[in-house]
């Protein structure tokens, strides 16, 4: 691919956007710390356009710029958390061919949530708070759906790139 | 969506869904006790995993069932202990104010926090 910084440019830029819209509409589920998580779009879409490593170095400076922005160092340390492990699960199951962006954008959701209760489950000392995980599994799962049906479309319209 | 894909989602609403399910199951298993006062002095301190009925003083009725303690009938007029909702986790409490009835629920182990934060 030409024009590499270009492409992270871009990316980025968008990312950051998706963070910033995300503040802006307050999409409620109804519960506590739940959102879309629209900026992983993006990264569902760097992962399938891009590669892993490329979507790697995209998430890491997507969160620090967004906690920075928008957030707090806190946020910063759950988001990365979040978003490496979901990175992690989403890459290797991409490598697998087994799954569709569905499946994979799916997971996605699922392991950002994991991740951050994780990093929840440090900072707070305890282990009450994995009384929250079936609630943020499920959670993980429909945005997951709503982003993969997203990815989906971009995907096959992103026939340039 | 591939096949794949369903038996993912699959996977995760059974995993959310037996975590849940434990979650609930350990929930209950707690030795808990509760303890009735009557004007600031002890009156008795009774088991909660035991369903039992019992008479406060002939004022007032505490029924344990299910693991939850519930005052089920007061010979006050104002009846706002009996509309209380059963208490079950460490620390909650039932009272009748006319009779200086205090209902609480001790547990031997540790008291729950909600969360606790450096």
């Amino acid at each position: 691919m030409k024009n590499k910084v270009a492409y992270y440019g871009v990316f980025t830029a968008l990312a950051l956007i998706f963070s910033y819209v995300e503040t802006l509409i307050p999409i409620s589920f109804g519960v506590p710390g739940v959102k879309l998580g629209l900026a992983n779009l993006i990264i569902v879409v760097a992962i399938y356009k891009l590669s892993g490593r490329e979507a790697a170095v995209l998430s890491i400076v997507r969160v620090v710029l967004a906690g920075f922005l928008f957030g707090s160092m806190f946020s910063i340390l759950y988001s990365l958390a979040g978003t490496l492990l979901s990175l992690a699960v989403m890459t290797a199951l991409k490598k697998s061919g087994r799954f569709s962006v569905m499946g994979v954008s799916m997971a996605g959701g699922v392991f950002h949530n994991i991740g951050q209760l994780i990093v929840a489950m440090l900072v707070v000392e305890t282990y009450q708070v994995g009384y929250y995980l079936p609630v943020l599994l499920i959670a993980g799962l429909l945005t997951g759906f709503v982003i993969g049906i997203i990815s989906n479309e971009v995907l096959k319209r992103l026939t340039w790139l | 969506m591939k096949k794949n894909d369903m038996i993912l989602i699959a996977v995760i609403v059974f995993a959310a869904a037996a975590i849940f399910g434990w979650n609930m199951f350990r929930g209950q298993s707690a030795d808990a006790e509760v303890e009735v006062t009557v004007d600031g002095t002890l009156y008795g301190i009774y088991d909660l995993d035991k369903d039992q009925k019992l008479e406060i003083n002939q004022t007032n009725t505490l029924t344990i069932e299910n693991h939850k303690a519930d005052m089920t009938d007061a010979n006050c007029p104002d009846l706002l202990c009996v509309h209380q909702k059963a208490v079950s986790r460490n620390g909650e409490s039932i009272i009748c104010l006319p009779n200086k009835v205090v209902v609480t629920v001790i547990s031997k182990k540790e008291a729950e926090y909600d969360a606790v934060t450096n």
